[in-house]
């Protein structure tokens, strides 16, 4: 990794305040990610995954604002920027793909308009080059017939080809970096193959940082180089995505893979964490995963844990803090 | 599991596509067809379940609508299993998405009394109240929560009130059209889990529909696997995934992502599903296929059976097997086929 990473999100706390107080969608989130490294986000529904994106992206529906903490983009801090400045910081230096390509791109205009469009708006170039340029992209994200498919219209494309012409749209100014909230979610896996690896094909020849949120562990098992694993709004575990894992370190983790099933050994029945996760507004004292917890002690009910090294990762979980006591 | 609970002969169905009546007269257009399911036969044996999978629009969802009756099929039979009272065995369907398939407006009560009281299963409410007690009870409810409403409940809560109302009429068969695809995995590992404990408390039939290749194992006893229309490849769970003959079941094996032994260097194969609109000639999969030849695309393959129970509609198949001098158990028209 290099000295300063791309992106670098410090104690992230988000708030929507509501007629009952203020629910805390995002609390402490701490992430980085390097030039050329794709950080995979994991979590089920409501863990707050597409919120990290979205906060980074100054991209909140208000009322819900960013009440805590810092968000720096190659050295700049972005989260105190004015809705102005954050326009021109969008496309020119966060791509966005989102999850579903029919409704990311206008039905109305040609793709290449609206590719022209996006590359006129960030970089100083004349219409033809810029057409020249967006050709030069369909064909980089493979495309074929770039030349006449850059007059086709969204609907004259298949859903992996649509996907394929977002993530075109998100490299047009060429950012720093991508966030991919769950890119292939909407397509088939014979499809989702294609696009994850020219995701981690664009990221290491152009270096740029990807932030991919998506729900299913096997696309980050096969794409991100490390994993971010989150629970209620707060980051539960982080690290190396082959150590996460073998070995997972905190018990959310465990019992999420541990509830996939496999192509390998058939099991009669599959680990299942019981319950469901806690609402926003009823989130438990301590540790947010206590109630559902195989080993939850007293500590758990009353202190939240921080994230500390386990392994070659972080974990936020009162079991590894004990067990390095007991070890120390 | 050696009587089948449903057999499936030939089954298909068109969907009329044509352009309306007016543009079709004055533009000349032909009436147009589309082929959602194409002549297809299947058993599922009885307590067992059989999944189909494929990527979407592959037919799938339509065979699962004209199982349970919600579509007419254009042409072929299917024929139910007699079940405990002597009658056809009664079928029921669980729908993919747990949001849409629960009336807002109706309390949880309501939703799961409605087949007993429309098919009159019970006399007085009294009677309806326990019943709906208990199947609140067996899917891991409890009875107080009939007083609530669909909204009041999590995606995975919503199914598990989705299976107590198929169950209300004490089916034998369940046709399940991707039950847990719009669930997290934590909460779809436990829907499966009580699906498996039903299907061994009380002896249901299941069949299984999905596009996600590690369920369907986790669930299935056999699978069919479904590519425009046609079953392509339909053999015993564990002989598919150990030895799957189809190239098309080879390149969904392939590409699904695996989290246990993960592939970060593979190169997919390129191609996607042709419009079922306009299918390709001949064997349908012949434009993605990397062993196809002339033959693939003038020549339909049939299906065609083989010594480890797997029907594979694939013409390399067939003569790789041939020049192997495996015998064929016989193949649909009937006539043997040896080297």
């Amino acid at each position: 990794m290099t000295s300063m990473p791309m992106l670098d999100v410090r104690d992230l706390r988000v708030e929507f305040p509501g007629r009952h107080g203020s629910v805390t969608a995002l609390d402490g989130v701490s992430l980085t990610i390097a030039a050329g490294e794709i950080l995979g986000v994991v979590g089920e529904s409501g863990a707050g995954k597409s919120m990290t994106g979205l906060a980074v992206q100054g991209l909140l529906e208000p009322p819900g604002h960013i009440a805590g903490g810092e968000v720096w983009l190659d050295g700049r801090r972005i989260d105190t920027l004015s809705e102005r400045e954050m326009q021109h910081v969008r496309g020119r230096e966060i791509g966005a793909i989102f999850q579903d390509p029919l409704t990311s791109l206008n039905p109305l205009f040609s793709v290449g308009r609206q590719l022209i469009e996006t590359i006129r708006l960030h970089l100083p170039l004349g219409r033809a080059e810029a057409r020249q340029r967006a050709i030069a992209l369909l064909a980089e994200v493979g495309i074929p017939g770039p030349e006449e498919r850059v007059d086709h219209y969204p609907h004259q494309f298949s859903g992996g080809m649509r996907q394929r012409v977002v993530i075109a749209l998100a490299l047009a100014a060429r950012p720093k970096l991508i966030i991919a909230d769950e890119p292939t979610t909407a397509l088939d896996v014979s499809i989702q193959a294609q696009i994850t690896s020219l995701l981690r094909k664009l990221c290491k020849e152009h270096g740029t940082a990807v932030m991919l949120v998506t729900h299913d562990m096997g696309v980050i098992a096969e794409t991100a180089d490390r994993v971010a694993v989150m629970y209620a709004g707060r980051l539960v575990e982080i690290g190396p995505v082959a150590d996460v894992i073998a070995r997972p370190s905190h018990p959310y983790t465990r019992g999420l893979m541990g509830s996939i099933p496999t192509l390998g050994a058939r099991v009669p029945r599959l680990q299942q964490i019981d319950g469901s996760m806690p609402r926003l507004d009823a989130i438990p004292k301590g540790c947010a995963f206590n109630p559902r917890c195989p080993h939850v002690m007293p500590r758990c009910q009353t202190e939240r844990p921080e994230l500390r090294p386990s392994g070659s990762g972080l974990s936020a979980c009162w079991l590894n803090t004990q067990a390095q006591e007991r070890a120390a | 599991m050696t009587t089948p609970a449903l057999t499936v002969t030939h089954l298909t169905r068109l969907f009329n596509v044509s352009a309306p009546w007016l543009n079709r007269v004055i533009e000349r257009k032909p009436m147009a067809f589309l082929r959602a399911v194409d002549d297809i036969s299947f058993t599922v044996p009885s307590g067992g379940c059989l999944s189909l999978v494929g990527e979407s629009g592959c037919g799938k969802s339509t065979v699962a609508r004209l199982v349970t009756g919600l579509y007419q099929p254009t042409s072929g039979q299917m024929q139910f299993a007699k079940g405990k009272d002597g009658k056809p065995l009664a079928a029921q369907m669980i729908f993919q998405d747990p949001y849409a398939s629960l009336n807002p407006r109706w309390r949880v009560f309501d939703i799961i009394a409605e087949p007993l009281r429309e098919l009159k299963l019970r006399d007085t409410e009294a009677e309806i109240a326990e019943r709906v007690g208990e199947l609140l009870t067996t899917v891991g409810l409890v009875p107080r929560d009939g007083r609530k409403f669909p909204h009041e409940f999590s995606g995975g809560q919503r199914q598990r009130i989705s299976i107590a109302r198929a169950l209300a009429t004490e089916p034998e068969f369940l046709v399940c059209d991707e039950p847990t695809s719009a669930l997290d995995v934590s909460v779809q590992a436990q829907i499966l889990n009580l699906m498996r404990k039903l299907q061994d408390e009380m002896g249901l039939t299941y069949l299984f529909i999905s596009h996600d290749m590690s369920v369907v194992r986790h669930m299935s006893d056999q699978i069919a696997v479904m590519y425009l229309g046609r079953i392509v490849e339909q053999a015993e769970t564990e002989v598919l995934f150990a030895d799957p003959k189809h190239p098309y079941t080879q390149l969904l094996l392939d590409t699904i992502p695996n989290v246990a032994d993960p592939r970060r260097d593979r190169v997919p194969q390129s191609g996607e599903v042709p419009s079922p609109m306009n299918p390709p000639s001949g064997c349908t999969f012949h434009p993605r296929c990397p062993q196809a030849d002339a033959r693939c695309a003038a020549e339909r393959p049939e299906m065609q059976a083989y010594g480890d129970g797997s029907r594979v509609a694939c013409h390399r198949v067939a003569e790789a097997m041939a020049a192997l001098a495996v015998p064929t158990v016989g193949n649909s028209t009937g006539q043997r086929l040896s080297a």
